[in-house]
């Protein structure tokens, strides 16, 4: 073939390819679900949310400028400051984790897009949707003024708390449903869809840290949505979870809470880091230094920040062998940090160093960062933290976490990747000045106030008086935030105004090693050229070749022949490729069921109890149809050629398939909700010497035993219909398959009846005790399973009817068969636990 | 509404400044700092906080040196090993000792600081927003009282600590650290004042809207005068003399149905016990100086000054009424009459 044929051969291949991957034009545009549009929208939508919530900081610091100031008012300050906390929190600080890992994953990874492109689409809106409900109800003054914690009782009575803590409970829960799918999605990426040879232990260590912290997601969050069910069914319909006179108690709240918010701070910090592990290594020039150190200390962080939540609790008054306990543990956090830490110095001393702005960034993160990191460790000290508990020294403290920790990094990402979503850079003399501003902003704003704290000022108080120690303290931190915003508003600028103006870049214009960086300048909507094996953590400096072959096309899937958009799946460990996976296009659906959804959430705060049904309703059908034409699809040939003579097959299923992998990683999240549930039931029996409460009869109250254990048969029963549901398929029997199924349905339902009619006979009234609230909580919550299960059975029924589902097709049969083996472990849990505790009793 | 000169109801906070300013100069500044203590789990903590800030220091600088030194251009790569020999050593190594030695004394610290206390205990509840203080006595006689708490110095006083609306947090910062009062439980803290003088707390764990109006006045005298204060808190009130305006504007108010002021019919419990309020240094727990004329503002705008209290501000009042309410609350207990 000669030159021209091949060049005229590769511009045919590349123009297909754009075809394919390109957004729509005009208002079809937002139908777009790419990683490369989604992600420049989950990001600049979550900057935005820290730009609002920076504006709610520098009130609160405007207020606090001099004492008995009465600019804001009290109320006004307790949303702001609320309202700070929770938009930094859940509006910036975790979604621009998800929306960076979005953009970047894929292309660190040499794929296409990541194995759900409408399921990043639908958290992106749900998350937009969620966040302007939230964030636009303090324009109606009536944003949450409880704090971001929202302890109750004081957020329980609806008297002391308005329809705020109603907006947080639900506009936040919908927002963190999608921060799970988010999770859920990144996780399945880095673990299936890699290039070939990329082994797990040469991934790049951003993507080990996106693992981490999409496993500490699933773990985290769930526990938190525990809470706020059970808070808002106390203030919606009076079940007494928190009301100590009723049987609750305030504290499991602050447990459930901070399950989830100590690990938070470690979800923010960690993907942060990873950013640092992919810049200091470039400026350092060579690889980084103790590769599997790094890992370990970051799987460490992750599971040590699940042992540390009762530091927040310091000051309740649990008994000393727990104080004990979790300072030991919060002190062990350290560690495995400072190894972090010290990876980056000893890279930065094994490498020579190029000066840029990426780096100052860093440098000035460590700088600040390990303040923050020492007095963590004097916190972490109970009989100092009983002084420094809930004031000013530890607002200090968590913002030079988090700043250095998390804010800085972010920004030297900033800088680092601009040149790869835009083609573009920031300016680097501005970018300095942004560095000088906010670093010595930050520092004027944040040291004083780790003395105003020890002076004996309080958190979220609006005002403080004159005399006591505290006026030019608190004077200088203002001036310090307000220096800190001008750096952040020159950033801005920058990236609003500025980066337009100038040249594009070379390719790799750091001189990278790694693989995003493989593309030329400006990066396709398609992502890379065609897919190489990479044999090395830092591919581009170690395989010189690479960047010339993968941009001519020479490697696989260098074409979309079929007009399809196409990525590879590969094997977890090796990275064998497994099957060429066809990712869906653009779809309004997932804008449509996030509408629908959001809705749903937002009428039930207005108390619309049935308009949110219909409208949840809806959106459960939406999300059938977006399945339904959007799943599981079935290929037009069995198998392709990705090139190079490499066959793959279209369709797989089972463990094999992303779909499997991805039900298996959503039920894990779903069973730490409910595992927080079955937690709270067992920390009621903790609490009380009589458990379950006596019933008018003198004898323990509980559920009985009759029913439930028939509810027990009947879910065994129709898991088991499942199994032979899936064996009959296998065997080729389309009838069995659908007689299985239908039994399945009949058997679950009559167990949900029972679990519902068990306590419902035996007389327990939720309002009148936590006992009878949590057990109808935990029957409710299977019982729901198994309409969700029943419902999947008839999706399988109408697909084996439309011919969608057979023998060779199987993918749906395969997943809704692994939603039941969790339904019915969910299931066998509640009824042991339901029943047997008050035969303990 | 009508509104008092220089205060305007809707501008509440610039009538405070001037109360605030004027309550610095009654006291020093420092008296509700944890680094100037004046207890001992107070000047224990302050003293492992010195120590821990030189030593963070110490770590800091280091950090940033090598930091700083890693980023020059004319020096020589280490080698892999020596770099990997830093992390060992310098990430993990030299932390585990330094963390180990610090927590072991932290939890040394623990069962000293916890220890119980002896026979002095205070009940103090906390509410939106004020406390009420209850002193338990050996004998088992009781003396009520509300926003402030006098202690003896050299002893260790255990408070037992309850909420009746939301969480509260006690916390007086130069006698020792915080403990939450949380509705349904009872926490106990024990403190042990080492200097006479007046200190003040604040509530450390937000409680609603006025969550920065909760303050404590704290007295520290020396224990015989202490003793003779109780003592005299505990023998009845003297008889009352002559009739008085307030007290009968007060009573045909409503006031004592919250309030309670020993010697008259007045008995509520809801709101703060008056009894001794003229001998407490402020009002409105710890935010306004106890006089006549912020008496006076109290109740007429409480819930300006106030917003969220439970007490409704008394606007129907004519503030020649309020003031004659506010001067019999000002005269000492004893002096003041007993209604008919």
């Amino acid at each position: 073939m000669s030159q021209t044929d091949s060049q005229t051969r590769r511009e045919a291949q590349e123009e297909r390819l754009n075809k394919v991957w390109d957004s729509d034009k005009g208002w079809r545009y937002w139908s777009a679900v790419n990683n490369t549009e989604v992600g420049v929208w989950y990001t600049v939508t979550s900057f935005a949310f820290f730009l609002f919530a920076g504006a709610l900081a520098l009130m609160v610091r405007a207020q606090l400028a001099v004492p008995d100031n009465d600019l804001l008012s009290p109320s006004l300050y307790n949303q702001a400051f609320t309202l700070h906390g929770t938009a930094m929190m859940f509006l910036f600080a975790v979604p621009i984790f998800e929306a960076v890992a979005i953009l970047l994953l894929p292309t660190m990874l040499g794929a296409r897009d990541l194995p759900f492109p409408r399921l990043s689409a639908f958290g992106y809106w749900c998350f937009l949707i969620g966040g302007v409900f939230v964030c636009g109800s303090i324009f109606f003054n009536a944003a949450p003024d409880g704090g971001w914690f929202m302890y109750p009782p004081l957020t329980t009575d609806p008297k002391l708390t308005g329809i705020g803590a109603d907006i947080w409970l639900l506009g936040l829960s919908f927002i963190e449903v999608a921060s799970i799918a988010a999770a859920v999605e990144l996780i399945v990426g880095v673990l299936k869809c890699r290039p070939p040879g990329m082994r797990i232990n040469t991934i790049p260590l951003y993507c080990w840290y996106v693992l981490i912290v999409g496993g500490m997601i699933l773990f985290a969050f769930p526990p938190l949505i525990a809470g706020d069910i059970l808070f808002e069914l106390e203030r919606l319909a009076d079940w007494p979870f928190f009301d100590p006179a009723r049987g609750g108690d305030p504290l499991l709240w602050q447990h459930l809470f901070w399950i989830f918010g100590h690990p938070e701070v470690y979800i923010i910090f960690l993907p942060s880091i990873a950013l640092m592990a992919m810049i200091v290594p470039t400026f350092a020039r060579r690889p980084i230094i103790g590769y599997s150190w790094i890992v370990l200390a970051a799987v460490g962080t992750g599971f040590l920040s699940f042992g540390l939540w009762v530091h927040h609790m310091f000051t309740t008054g649990l008994p000393a062998i727990s104080l004990g306990f979790f300072s030991a543990a919060s002190e062990a956090v350290a560690i495995p940090t400072g190894v972090q830490i010290f990876v980056f110095l000893a890279t930065m001393l094994a490498g020579r160093v190029t000066f840029s702005v990426p780096m100052l960034f860093a440098s000035g993160s460590l700088a600040i960062f390990v303040i923050g990191g020492l007095t963590g460790v004097m916190v972490a000290i109970a009989p100092f933290d009983w002084q420094a508990h809930d004031t000013h020294f530890v607002v200090a403290h968590l913002h030079y976490v988090l700043i250095g920790g998390m804010l800085m990094p972010l920004f030297a990402g900033a800088y680092y990747y601009m040149p790869l979503v835009t083609a573009k850079p920031l300016s680097a003399r501005l970018g300095r000045w942004v560095f000088w501003l906010m670093f010595t902003g930050f520092n004027i704003g944040f040291l004083p106030m780790h003395f105003t704290g020890l002076r004996g000022m309080p958190r979220r108080v609006f005002t403080y008086p004159g005399g006591i120690g505290l006026d030019w303290l608190n004077l200088v931190s203002t001036v310090g935030a307000f220096i800190f915003a001008a750096g952040v508003l020159l950033f801005t600028w920058d990236c609003l105004f500025g980066v337009r103006r100038r040249k594009t870049c070379e390719t790799n214009p750091w001189n990278a090693g790694t693989m995003e960086w493989i593309s030329p300048l400006p990066a396709q909507n398609y992502g890379i050229r065609s897919v190489p094996e990479v044999a090395s953590r830092y591919p581009l400096w170690d395989q010189p070749d690479l960047a010339r072959e993968v941009a001519e096309g020479r490697w696989y899937l260098p074409d979309a022949e079929e007009g399809k958009r196409e990525t590879l799946v590969t094997s977890v460990l090796d990275s064998r490729p497994l099957q060429c996976l066809r990712v869906p296009g653009n779809s309004f659906m997932p804008m449509i069921c996030a509408i629908l959804i959001g809705a749903s959430f937002i009428g039930t705060a207005f108390h619309l109890y049935w308009t949110s049904l219909v409208l949840g309703l809806l959106g459960v059908f939406a999300i059938m149809v977006w399945l339904w034409r959007g799943t599981a699809v079935i290929p037009e040939a069995e198998a392709k050629d990705i090139g190079r003579g490499v066959v793959l097959p279209l369709y797989v299923s089972g463990t094999k398939s992303v779909g499997w992998w991805a039900m298996f990683i959503t039920m894990f999240g779903d069973m730490t909700a409910f595992v927080s549930l079955v937690f709270s039931y067992f920390y009621y029996w903790t609490i009380h010497e009589q458990f379950p409460p006596l019933g008018m009869d003198g004898l323990p109250r509980g559920p009985g035993l009759l029913w439930p254990a028939l509810a027990l048969l009947l879910v065994a029963a129709a898991w088991g219909a499942m199994l032979l549901a899936r064996a009959r398929n296998a065997a080729g029997s389309a009838a069995g398959l659908r007689l299985s199924l239908a039994a399945s349905v009949l058997l679950a339902l009559g167990s949900g009846a029972c679990m519902l009619w068990a306590p419902w006979q035996a007389g327990l009234q939720p309002t009148d005790h936590a006992y009878d609230g949590i057990v109808w909580v935990l029957l409710i919550w299977t019982a729901l399973h198994l309409a969700l299960g029943v419902l999947m059975q008839f999706y399988c029924l109408a697909r084996s009817f439309a011919g969608k589902l057979t023998t060779r097709w199987d993918i749906d049969i395969h997943n809704v068969v692994l939603f039941w083996h969790f339904a019915a472990l969910t299931g066998l849990t509640t009824i042991a636990v339901v029943t047997l505790v008050p035969l303990l009793a | 509404m009508t509104v008092l000169p220089g205060f305007s109801a809707s501008r509440p906070w610039g009538g405070l400044a001037a109360a605030g300013s004027a309550l610095a100069l009654a006291g020093c500044s420092g008296r509700q700092s944890a680094l100037d203590t004046a207890g001992y789990e107070a000047r224990v903590v302050g003293e492992l906080f010195w120590w821990m800030l030189a030593a963070s220091v110490v770590i800091w600088v280091l950090v940033m040196a090598l930091s700083l030194y890693a980023t020059r251009r004319r020096r020589e790569p280490w080698s892999g090993r020596a770099a990997a020999r830093l992390i060992l050593i310098c990430g993990a190594i030299l932390p585990t000792i330094a963390l180990a030695v610090l927590l072991v004394f932290g939890l040394r610290l623990m069962p000293v600081l916890r220890a119980p206390g002896e026979d002095l205990r205070i009940a103090v509840e906390g509410q939106q927003f004020w406390w009420r203080v209850t002193y338990e006595l050996p004998d088992g006689s009781r003396v009520s009282s509300a926003n402030e708490v006098r202690l003896p110095r050299g002893r260790r006083t255990e408070f037992v600590l309850t909420a009746q609306d939301v969480i509260h947090s006690f916390w007086v910062p130069p006698l020792g650290g915080k403990m939450d009062m949380i509705p349904g439980m009872t926490n106990r803290l024990v403190l042990e004042p080492e200097r006479t003088g007046r200190f003040r707390g604040a509530c450390a764990e937000f409680c609603g809207a006025s969550h920065a109006l909760m303050a404590l006045d704290v007295e520290v005298m020396e224990p015989d005068a202490f003793e003779a204060w109780l003592r005299s808190r505990r023998d009845p009130a003297p008889p009352p003399p002559g009739a008085q305006e307030g007290a009968t504007l007060f009573l045909a108010n409503g006031c004592g149905a919250c309030h309670t002021v020993a010697g008259t019919p007045a008995a509520g419990r809801i709101g703060p016990d008056l009894t001794h309020l003229s001998e407490r240094p402020s009002i409105a727990a710890g935010i306004l100086p106890n006089d006549v004329d912020n008496i006076a503002r109290f109740i007429r705008h409480t819930r300006d000054i106030k917003p969220g209290a439970r007490m409704p501000s008394f606007a129907m009042l004519s503030p020649e009424d309020s003031a004659s309410i506010a001067r019999w609350l000002s005269a000492p207990a004893g002096t003041r009459m007993e209604t008919p």
